[in-house]
């Protein structure tokens, strides 16, 4: 288990319960736990959609979309059985907090998935967790069990009459699958390979029922704001980006670890005064903001509000919440390579442009790290991420596009020195060895 | 639904509501690129190649998912999406091997058109291409996954189209692979889909590759000669040193009935033709050993003995027997000859199925048959026995894709569980032989329920499917040779009850309805007219014997009395095929045509070598009783065609074959018999021959002066003279035929072929045989 960090400007909501012991189903319910669910049996499915979209919630996943609206594409009337997905499948670099969700408050992510079932009158809630989190899958195995065990799930929950089961289903190791669609296959015992859409999850989804899938954080959330209230929720962030935010500060940094901090807080005050600023005197080089596939941020960017409009208007995403520093001691190429890397292994291979592209920037990121690079190298790993971007199946192609054209763009310099007939112009490599990324 | 109006390259098009807008621009001539799409397979979006830029869309959206909308604007070709496309095509490129000098997909190519429309002139990278070693996945089956695009039309036309599912992909991203999903090799019914519509040289065919280049080729379009569904296929053929060879066999142009579709018989096994122990001299026994000879002391020899025959014991002591494989044109005038020349009713043939049933029982109800068109747009089918995935791959093809596409319903009555039941609605399994019971029981005969009960299909099950197949307001019926006589006519009777029915008999070969259709029968004249009383052909030919004639068994019976003084085989093996003792025609005088020597050539008196449906020109009919056009592809040097050489023995007996073949006036076409159809030669000499005033006139070895008189004689056959020329399938109409009579259902003899056999043909065809040796034997499961 991961040792949790604090700092006084956090204001814990998702995070109220760690360290608390909540795994434990009567600790959790003695912490309100399983209150908001039995709040919402008693609420109409519109009345709960209207109070998560007014919390001003947006998905966590990173794209950021409102969860209230997503929940309110779901049809009424469906001759399909309808689903709850919670996507747990955590894959993107720099971001690792779902996975503290899982470890210390597991039945708030199925409280969560119950008021979401609850919401668009489904009956059958999965939990879709990383392949790579082997333990974590133990822990909400227990914990589902235990809710059965309770009453809380199954038949005729709390007294209600409303029948809900939900199932957990373990990744087998593909970012890929943290794209909803290719979840959905997934789950479905198919490739990992994303779906043509539209039609969207909300209209077609898991066994073509209609469906709703949503982001561990996302969900885990839900049941703050039914009992918190959607006015209370959406205080505490700026307007549009409501609640707080698990930022998982990594990198360069004195004081790395996951934060809950409302959105909008200052992204400079979040390197400097909560991740306790950068080790050894050394200079800020670069932040990348929201996990490794948002554009870099250079040090005088850095002062920014992290909410996605904010950022978005910044030309970068606030994502997923990996706030990854860079200090001066990082070669950017090796970063842009390591980067690369990790899009190249990950790309799901059913497009032209993904799995050609991102092999090809590996390949030629690599010689060009190593010395062997040409002046034109630099313009062709720019052109190949720009025809990357935007003409390919799903947005993996964008995540492995979007950061190597800032790199190209905002550290030619950088690109340029490696030229100079020496294999890497940095003696000692800073940053990239830990940014805590699998393969 | 209503058309919507959208604007394409500052055109207004109209297309239907829910069209795709690649299929609508294709409709108004704007080509838009793609590897991934094809119609009638799953949607990919996989290859982004046909990237549109629509109005209001921040991104290029792909043409092959996008449905058109109304007041849609789109942009085709603009600087954007050529660049997208360039790229693409650049990125591909990258790892591709560009070993198109000797591919054998050079100038045939989809990523060869696609650089040359859309590619870069520069290369970007230096690394090393990715490379894996080429693999064989069967006999006929190699795959070079550097060349492979991963546009994942292989996956789907095997599983989707063929439901076959023996494809897939394996790893991820760069390492993306096809491969079986059998292991490393392919468990399949090597139908060759795969490799045919493989749009780069990624998946080649192990009959074809390294043969040839695609331009050095001339292609040929005609019928494949195996089994009874008359696939349209095109033949390439070049030159070799024994005339012309056929190398590859495909339909890539979508013509006929079969669109894109064809089997491995289809596809492959045109081989048989070039088999080194095809005959290519007459033989005479001499001193008990069959001789080569010249082709005039053949049918000098031919000639005299049947005349002699004839004119001591009369006609009835010749025994005429003729080809499922034949052209239409040689059939009826082996009909013609058997009963005008040789004056002998003793005609058979190999019958699947009983013709003359079906065409009693549909005698003067026009519009009841279904052509094989029809099958794939029935709003609903019932099959009944035969299993059309190994007999009839074109039907199975039709019916498989017609529940995918069209949500058709598909009803099936078999007495095992075939695999076209995975596509049912519907499945009644019947005991063995019970199919005729399962039809009364279908007319509402309940006293028969409870002998059709089994575990599969109970009771309830056998009544409701009676309700489905009932309630049906436009049902295509197909059966097999299950139901004989009496019984086709009880099946006649209740599709009479139905709303709209329309019925396909299933017959086993090429020409087997065309065979039937052409009066190979001892009592059926062309046109199931009774030989007793055809007064239209007794004028037409002259006089004819009136008397019944002989069946195959009862023409076995005479031999072995002593009373069958001649025999004479056309392209067919009854010793081989019906087991017959071959001893019974010892003393009498045997002659066969046909391409190797067969069990029955063996025994022949003269052996004389035969052209086979590819080498030769006319029509046949499929099972379904679709007519269309044989062209000639093939040639090989010391063959015949069968037309010229029943002709010949004609002539040889003495007899004006003008009045055989009413040569000389009327049409001045030529189908090509006379001088071969590989088009850039013939061209040559035609035009040589014109200008040295050579024309070649009619002459008595061309089949369409005997066009003519079948489609003024053959009742159904007086179908459009240019379509059938231009190549065009016409159905032909059983219901004008002859009153035609009821056989002894023993008469019919199911071939049983499957996928990878085809009577005797089909044991010359290397790749028939080296698939079926690579064939894991069926292992019994043990019953505990």
């Amino acid at each position: 288990m991961a040792s949790l960090v604090s700092h006084p400007d956090e204001v814990r909501v998702v995070s109220k319960r760690f360290g608390q012991g909540a795994t434990n189903i009567d600790r959790y319910v003695d912490l309100d736990g399983y209150k908001a669910v039995q709040k919402a049996l008693g609420m109409q499915p519109d009345e709960i959609i209207n109070e998560v979209k007014s919390s001003g919630l947006r998905g966590r996943g990173g794209a950021g979309f409102s969860t209230g609206m997503k929940w309110s594409f779901v049809p009424k009337q469906s001759a399909k059985p309808k689903y709850v997905l919670c996507n747990g499948d955590e894959s993107e670099p720099g971001t690792c907090k779902d996975r503290l969700i899982f470890e210390h408050d597991p039945h708030a992510v199925i409280e969560g998935v119950m008021i979401a079932a609850i919401a668009v009158g489904s009956h059958t809630g999965y939990i879709y967790i990383r392949g790579e989190y082997r333990y974590v899958s133990i822990i909400m195995q227990k914990a589902i069990q235990d809710a059965y065990a309770r009453g809380f799930l199954g038949k005729n929950i709390f007294g209600s009459g409303y029948d809900l089961d939900i199932y957990w289903h373990g990744g087998a190791g593909a970012y890929e699958v943290g794209e909803e669609s290719a979840l959905m296959e997934s789950l479905e015992g198919k490739r990992g390979i994303p779906r043509i859409r539209p039609p969207f999850p909300a209209i077609v989804g898991l066994w073509g029922g209609p469906t709703v899938i949503n982001n561990a954080e996302t969900l885990a959330s839900v049941p703050h704001i039914m009992l918190g209230g959607s006015e209370w929720y959406a205080g505490i962030g700026t307007p549009k980006n409501g609640g707080t935010r698990l930022f998982c500060l990594a990198g360069n940094l004195n004081k790395p670890g996951v934060y809950e901090l409302p959105m909008g807080y200052n992204l400079k005050k979040m390197i400097y005064e909560v991740g306790g600023g950068i080790p050894g005197g050394r200079k800020l080089k670069a932040v990348v903001p929201g996990g490794s596939s948002t554009p870099v941020l250079l040090p005088q960017e850095i002062d920014v509000p992290m909410d996605f409009d904010s950022l978005a208007k910044a030309g970068s995403m606030l994502g997923s919440g990996g706030v990854v520093v860079l200090d001066d001691s990082t070669c950017i190429v090796k970063f842009a390579l390591r980067t690369i890397k990790f899009y190249q292994h990950e790309s799901c291979g059913w497009c032209i442009p993904c799995r050609e592209g991102t092999d090809w920037l590996k390949k030629t990121l690599t010689r060009f790290h190593a010395g062997a690079g040409l002046k034109k190298d630099i313009d062709n790993i720019y052109y190949l991420a720009e025809n990357m971007l935007g003409k390919t199946f799903c947005p993996l192609g964008d995540a492995a596009a979007m950061p190597t054209m800032a790199f190209v763009k905002k550290f030619r310099k950088e690109f340029e020195d490696h030229l100079e007939g020496r294999p890497c112009p940095f003696e000692k490599v800073g940053a990239v060895e830990q940014l805590p990324v699998m393969a | 639904m209503p058309d919507v109006s959208l604007t394409v390259d500052g055109r207004k098009l109209t297309a239907p509501a829910g069209t795709l807008l690649i299929e609508a621009c294709k409709s108004a001539g704007i080509e838009v690129p793609s590897f991934c799409y094809y119609p009638n397979l799953p949607l990919q979006g996989a290859c982004r190649m046909c990237v549109v830029k629509v109005e209001k869309m921040p991104k290029l959206q792909t043409a092959c998912t996008t449905v058109v909308t109304e007041g849609m604007i789109v942009a085709t070709d603009s600087d954007e999406v050529r660049q997208a496309r360039k790229a693409m095509v650049e990125l591909l490129l990258g790892n591709h091997p560009l070993d198109c000098p000797v591919c054998d997909a050079g100038g045939e190519c989809e990523l060869q058109d696609m650089t040359f429309s859309y590619g870069a002139a520069e290369s970007r990278f230096m690394e090393a291409k990715n490379h894996r070693e080429e693999q064989q996945w069967s006999p006929v089956a190699y795959f070079d996954r550097p060349r492979c695009i991963l546009c994942y039309r292989c996956v789907r036309v095997c599983g989707e189209a063929m439901d076959v599912w023996a494809l897939g992909v394996q790893n991820r991203g760069v390492n993306s692979v096809i491969a079986p999903n059998q292991d490393d090799h392919l468990e399949c019914e090597e139908c060759g889909m795969c490799i045919d519509i493989c749009p780069v040289g990624a998946l080649t065919s192990g009959a074809y590759r390294y043969k040839t280049r695609p331009w050095e080729m001339n292609h040929v379009g005609t019928v494949c000669t195996h089994c009874g569904d008359g696939c349209k296929t095109t033949l390439g053929v070049r030159r070799c040193d024994t005339g012309m060879e056929i190398v590859r066999g495909d339909n890539r142009d979508k013509s006929g009935i079969n669109n894109d579709f064809l089997c491995i018989k289809g596809r492959y096994a045109f081989d048989f033709a070039h088999n080194d122990e095809r005959l290519t001299q007459p033989l005479i026994r001499k001193n008990g050993k069959l001789t080569p000879s010249t082709w005039e002391e053949a049918f000098g020899l031919i000639g005299k003995r049947f005349a002699e025959v004839r004119d001591k014991d009369g006609g009835s002591a010749i025994g005429v027997v003729g080809s499922n494989r034949t052209t239409n044109e040689e059939n009826y005038l082996l009909s013609k000859f058997a009963r005008v020349v040789l004056k002998t009713n003793n005609l058979d043939h190999h019958r699947t199925a009983d013709y003359a049933a079906f065409a009693a029982a549909l005698h003067g109800k026009p519009g009841k048959t279904a052509s094989m068109r029809e099958v794939f747009n029935a709003p609903a089918m019932l099959l009944i026995g035969n299993d059309p995935t190994n007999q009839h791959p074109l039907l199975a093809w039709q019916i498989r894709n017609n529940v995918r596409l069209h949500r058709s319903r598909l009803y099936v009555i078999n007495s095992a569980p075939i695999k076209l039941r995975r596509q049912t609605a519907g499945f009644g399994l019947v005991p063995t032989g019970a199919e005729a019971r399962a039809i009364a029981f279908l007319a509402g005969d309940d006293s028969l329920l409870d002998s059709l009960v089994s575990d599969i299909t109970n009771r309830d099950a056998w009544s409701a499917l009676r309700d489905k197949i009932r309630a049906e307001q436009n049902l295509v019926i197909a059966f097999g040779s299950e139901l004989r006589g009496a019984d086709i006519q009880k099946l006649v009777n209740f599709a009479s009850s139905l709303t709209a029915v329309k019925l396909i008999c299933l017959s086993d070969y090429a020409n087997s309805r065309g065979a039937a259709d052409m009066g190979l029968y001892p009592d059926l004249l062309p046109g199931y007219q009774p030989a007793s009383s055809a007064d239209k052909f007794h004028h037409e030919w002259g006089g004819l014997p009136t008397e019944k004639g002989l069946s195959l068994p009862e023409m076995v019976d005479a031999a072995k009395a002593g009373k069958l003084k001649a025999l004479y085989v056309v392209g067919s093996n009854p010793i081989g095929r019906l087991s017959i003792d071959p001893f019974v025609f010892s003393k009498s005088f045997v002659v066969v045509q046909d391409m190797f020597l067969t069990e029955t050539a063996t025994i022949a008196d003269v052996v004389l070598p035969a052209a086979n449906a590819y080498e030769k020109s006319g029509t046949c009919t499929n099972t379904c009783g679709d007519l269309q056009l044989v062209k000639k592809a093939g040639e090989v040097t010391g063959t015949k065609p069968d037309f010229e050489m029943i002709v010949r023995i004609a002539d040889a007996m003495g007899f004006d074959v003008r009045k055989l073949v009413p040569f000389g006036g009327g049409t001045h076409a030529d189908m090509g018999q006379t001088r071969g159809a590989q088009s850039g030669e013939a061209d040559r000499h035609a035009v040589w021959l014109e200008a040295h005033n050579l024309e070649p006139k009619m002459t008595p070895f061309d089949p369409i002066a005997i066009l003519d008189e079948i489609q003024r004689l053959v009742a159904g056959y007086d179908v459009s003279r240019i379509n059938l020329l231009a190549g065009n399938d016409q159905h032909i109409e059983i219901a004008e035929s002859g009153p035609s009579v009821l056989h002894k259902p023993e008469l019919i003899v199911p071939a049983n072929d499957d996928l990878f056999s085809s009577g005797t043909l089909g044991r010359y065809s290397h790749t028939l045989n080296s698939v079926m040796e690579n064939k894991p034997a069926e292992t019994d499961v043990a019953a505990d």
